[in-house]
């Protein structure tokens, strides 16, 4: 029995090297989803900025350029997140690396970055959305009776309490994230996941590489809330 | 209490009696034997993965092409009801290995690592690894895969022998061999290694790649069946020895093989894969047939070849 075992961990990791399979998926994962956890919050944050402003200003904004350019933006912000909280991301991505990038030759990394990039930043945006709009209106006119312009209220006053009230939200979505890489194989990137699956592929047994991803991804999500948890208390020690 | 135990054993006697029965009652006598056949009495659960011209493939929802005929012949002489099972090619092995699946007609070549975890029947056709390139590509053949990006379809011996054998090769693992190729069209990579047949459906259906002249490797394709199921095993054979005297094998393999020779370059290729065959086979009844064979169909040989040995 334990030898059986044995046998089956060599096979697995040791023999053709074949942990390597899993050490350079490891690496490739985490690649992918920082730079799109990053992607995300940029481009969640500008979606988020434009569609609450465009709300608190609608009622009594002048019939400016300003209005109408913050309009159209509005609606096409709208359209972004409807695309792409409409659809799955693995049809997302096979979309940018077949159809998107049909004609030029991208490294392959590069459009999973994009793809999962966007996909999260639609997600992010509602959720930073929905901090600036749980902020006190009040907090809005203080700072503009005191002089402050209306993007500067919003990088110094909203902004801030904003981001500490959505940050158990947004590590949700950067843990759902990194989860979602895992289909990163449909367009040959030897991410986690698919290491396992190569591993599974060439040795025929599914408990040993599945339950070693599984633990990897486990272990890196662990890690991750962990760190959210200490940032969320360090922003919290200011408070009474 | 007595009764309770009465009715048990009765309960159990009716149990023993269904599964005894499992595939039984089809046309063939041999098949009514004393153990099951099939996980499920009565469904022989076909596990494939139908991105597989002219094996398997798709065609108006059914999955149709040589290897559904095969599995629907074995399903029938068992008395069975066929349920197919539609996934990932490097899953078939484990599914019937796992007893999610009975028997697993794929395309699939006989090699060792596979014969350490499933039975295979007899070989029922010669096939190869053939390479596919674009049209305007240097890549003549194997020697000038070395340092290049290969596409293939993930636990194939395409990928494996490629892996192996073929130095400094980025190896591309797609899930499904027409990713692999879409992947070609578009420029993403150099070549695709894939099984012959399917090969020369995405060239005939694809415009501006070609198949290379030589085939990587001479393969055997079989039926995978659970390592503990050995009446399973000699009954296929049957069928299989069965469907190769009365010419049915034959004439599937025509009926799908044919249709496709009417391409000009496929049936260039079917001669020259055939040549290789002959050369490893040596089929003692079958005349030799030279590389620059004529127009008869290579399929057919093939399927005639395997089923000699």
């Amino acid at each position: 029995m334990f030898d059986v075992f044995i046998q089956k961990l060599y096979a697995n990791f040791i023999q053709d090297d074949r942990y390597m399979y899993i050490v350079n998926g490891f690496f490739t994962t985490c690649k992918i989803a920082l730079v799109a956890i990053v992607i995300g919050l940029l481009l969640g944050f500008v979606i988020a900025i434009i569609r609450s402003s465009y709300d608190m200003n609608k009622d009594h904004s002048k019939n400016g350029l300003g209005s109408i350019l913050l309009s159209l933006a509005n609606k096409i912000c709208n359209l972004y997140l409807t695309i792409i909280r409409g659809t799955p991301v693995v049809v997302q991505l096979l979309i940018i690396y077949f159809v998107i990038f049909s004609t030029v030759n991208v490294n392959k990394t590069f459009a999973a970055i994009c793809a999962f990039g966007f996909n999260s930043a639609a997600y992010v945006a509602e959720i930073v959305r929905g901090g600036i709009m749980s902020i006190d209106k009040g907090q809005l006119e203080a700072g503009r009776s005191l002089g402050f312009s209306y993007p500067l209220t919003m990088i110094f006053i909203i902004l801030p309490q904003a981001i500490k009230n959505v940050l158990p939200a947004l590590g949700n979505e950067f843990i759902v994230l990194i989860k979602e890489t895992s289909v990163a194989g449909y367009i040959a990137i030897e991410d986690l996941t698919k290491g396992g699956d190569i591993i599974r592929s060439r040795t025929y047994s599914a408990f040993i590489p599945l339950i070693t991803v599984a633990c990897i991804y486990l272990i890196v999500v662990l890690v991750l809330s962990k760190l959210l948890n200490i940032l969320e208390r360090r922003l919290r020690a200011g408070e009474r | 209490m007595k009764k309770f135990k009465s009715l048990s054993a009765l309960l159990l006697a009716g149990i023993f009696a269904f599964s005894a029965v499992g595939c039984g009652g089809g046309e063939s006598e041999e098949a009514a034997t004393d153990t099951a056949l099939t996980n499920t009495p009565g469904v022989l659960v076909w596990a494939t993965n139908a991105e597989f011209e002219p094996y398997e493939y798709r065609e108006g929802g059914e999955i149709v092409g040589i290897d559904a005929e095969i599995a629907q012949r074995i399903a029938d002489e068992l008395g069975c009801e066929l349920e197919i099972s539609d996934m990932n090619f490097d899953s078939i092995v484990s599914a019937i290995a796992t007893g999610k699946a009975d028997i697993g007609i794929a395309g699939m070549t006989v090699t060792e690592d596979r014969l350490m975890n499933v039975n295979f029947s007899d070989p029922y056709v010669n096939a190869g690894q053939a390479i596919i390139v674009a049209e305007d590509s240097e890549i003549t053949g194997e020697a000038d895969l070395a340092d290049k990006t290969v596409g293939v379809q993930l636990g194939t011996t395409g990928d494996l022998y490629v892996t192996e054998n073929i130095s400094g090769v980025t190896v591309e693992r797609y899930t499904k061999g027409f990713e692999a190729v879409q992947a070609l069209i578009q420029g993403k990579i150099d070549a695709v290694v894939i099984d012959g047949e399917p090969a020369k459906a995405f060239v005939a259906s694809n415009e501006g790649i070609k198949l290379c002249d030589d085939y990587l490797t001479v393969e055997e394709y079989a039926i995978a069946m659970n390592k503990n199921n050995d009446a399973l095993l000699s009954e296929v054979n049957n069928i299989l020895a069965e469907m190769q005297e009365d010419g049915s094998l034959q004439a599937i393999f025509d009926k799908y093989l044919n249709s496709e020779s009417s391409d000009a370059t496929a049936d260039e290729e079917v001669s020259d894969e055939e040549g290789s065959d002959e050369e490893e086979t040596s089929a003692d009844e079958e005349a030799p047939v030279s590389e620059q064979a004529d127009g008869e169909d290579a399929g057919s040989e093939d399927a005639s070849l395997a089923a000699e040995e």
